[in-house]
């Protein structure tokens, strides 16, 4: 498969937003090809907050079945959550799953007053009801299972995006 | 012989003892540990990942602040925990150790956080879960006899490196009454497991166990040769409660030779920290104006201490 390049999505998806942010809108990067991609689109779309970080190891549904996931990154929320119009960033949207620890984690910070959902790629097969209100790239056909699709990022800060057999 | 700590995959089972704990899982107990620290400082400082589980602390022996921050660590974790009240429990009336845990166990329990007199004792509980096939309950050693007090270790190791970064050039000092300490059997393991090239012990002959040199330690019985240049200071309680009487004269004698003072310190680098696992006997082994002093971490530890115990429950209870 033809993947696309990740900073033409990425340029699609600031202009996709920024009808919509205002300057104290809040973006929530999940761990770890979120939190780059939510550094970026503050800069491009000139958000006065800097990004927050997530990492979903602590919320996850799957703990039970699988234990810790090893090396948990720290979550850090630099700004006041309660009553802030929030907008959580991730590279990839698969399962939802992700997506539903991540509203449990920030709700842990207060009462924001909305949350949106942006995403590089829409892989499909969804497993919850979740959809991303900005969306760069909808895949035609599902990805299988097998395959892993991951943001990453060169040394000099370009983001790239690979398919990987898992 | 499989470390009784560690399941067939290497992943951690029980938390026994660091003495023999391969460096790799203690480093991923200090990574761990690391983003738990965060947690306190939410409007909700809870994380979901122990729902449902119940955890019994076992404290067959005295503690405040371990039972406390191990209750804590739990319940930000979400998890159940129950308190048993040793003295006035079944054990007064005669019931066995192995009994009592079996009892709980048929009450669902998934863990045990236990702290006994005798060494031994959480070792003993292990291996009857283990012979009994109960491998998805896990034990956590709050602190055994002389032997262990593994999670006092760790979150000494975590305050060291938060301090100091990395523990390849340091300068350590154990100083007081390791022959009846846990703690420093403990320090001892993790530092050396973790490559601190030079770990000191400090203290009257009749406080030092026999041979301690054998655990990879130098020994100083001198206060000023043995805190010359050394970056970190970890005092140990004085643990009156253990004395006969025949080890030392009295406090007051202690803390003119062994008690840690500001003019003592002074012979450690001037970036020294000063660590204490408490409670602290403030006139016997520390100084007052060290203990409040701009060098101690002593407080931070505590609040480290639950991060570090959310960190292990946590590994303990995934696997």
């Amino acid at each position: 498969m033809q993947l696309p390049d990740a900073e033409t999505l990425c340029r699609q998806l600031a202009a996709q937003m920024r009808p919509h942010v205002t300057p104290d809108t809040v973006l929530v990067g999940i761990h770890t090809g979120g939190v780059w991609l939510a550094e970026r689109l503050q800069q491009e779309l000139g958000l006065s907050h800097p990004p927050g970080a997530i990492d979903v190891s602590f919320y996850r549904d799957d703990y039970g079945a699988r234990g810790l996931h090893p090396q948990p990154q720290r979550t850090e929320i630099p700004f006041a959550v309660e009553g802030a119009p929030v907008i959580i960033v991730d590279d990839v949207l698969y399962t939802g799953r992700t997506t539903r620890a991540a509203l449990n984690e920030l709700f842990d910070f207060g009462r924001p007053a909305r949350v949106e959902l942006a995403v590089l790629v829409d892989r499909g097969d969804r497993e919850l009801p979740i959809a991303a209100r900005y969306c760069a790239l909808t895949l035609p056909e599902p990805l299988p299972a097998s395959q892993n699709l991951q943001l990453e990022r060169e040394e000099d800060g370009t983001l790239t995006l690979r398919l990987i057999d898992a | 012989m499989r470390n009784p700590q560690l399941n067939k995959h290497g992943e951690l089972q029980h938390l026994l003892t660091l003495d023999g704990l391969p460096r790799d899982v203690i480093t991923a107990i200090l990574d761990t540990a690391a983003p738990f620290t965060e947690v306190a400082e939410r409007e909700v400082k809870k994380l979901p990942l122990l729902r449902g589980k119940s955890i019994f602390n076992l404290f067959f022996e005295n503690s405040t602040r371990t039972r406390t921050t191990f209750e804590i660590a739990a319940k930000r974790l979400s998890a159940d925990v129950v308190n048993l009240n040793v003295s006035t429990s079944s054990t007064a009336k005669g019931e066995s150790l192995l009994d009592t845990v079996d009892n709980l166990c048929a009450m669902q329990a998934d863990m045990f956080v236990v702290r006994h007199a005798a060494s031994g004792a959480p070792v003993l509980i292990a291996q009857h879960l283990q012979a009994t096939a109960r491998d998805h309950i896990h034990v956590v050693n709050a602190g055994d006899g002389r032997h262990a007090h593994p999670t006092q270790g760790l979150l000494d190791m975590y305050t060291i490196r938060h301090y100091k970064r990395d523990f390849s050039n340091l300068v350590v000092a154990i100083v007081g009454d390791v022959l009846h300490s846990r703690v420093a059997r403990s320090q001892i393991a993790a530092l050396t497991t973790l490559g601190v090239p030079e770990v000191r012990v400090i203290g009257p002959r009749t406080l030092l166990p026999t041979e301690v040199e054998k655990l990879g330690v130098r020994v100083f019985h001198d206060m000023s040769e043995g805190l010359r240049d050394v970056d970190v200071v970890m005092m140990l309680r004085l643990q009156n409660e253990r004395m006969n009487g025949a080890l030392l004269p009295t406090p007051q004698e202690y803390y003119k030779i062994w008690g840690l003072t500001q003019e003592k310190l002074a012979l450690a680098r001037p970036d020294a920290i000063v660590m204490h696992p408490g409670p602290m006997n403030r006139g016997v082994e520390i100084d007052s104006a060290v203990a409040d002093g701009a060098q101690a971490v002593i407080l931070p530890q505590v609040t480290f201490g639950i991060a570090v115990r959310m960190a292990v429950m946590s590994m303990l209870a995934g696997q």
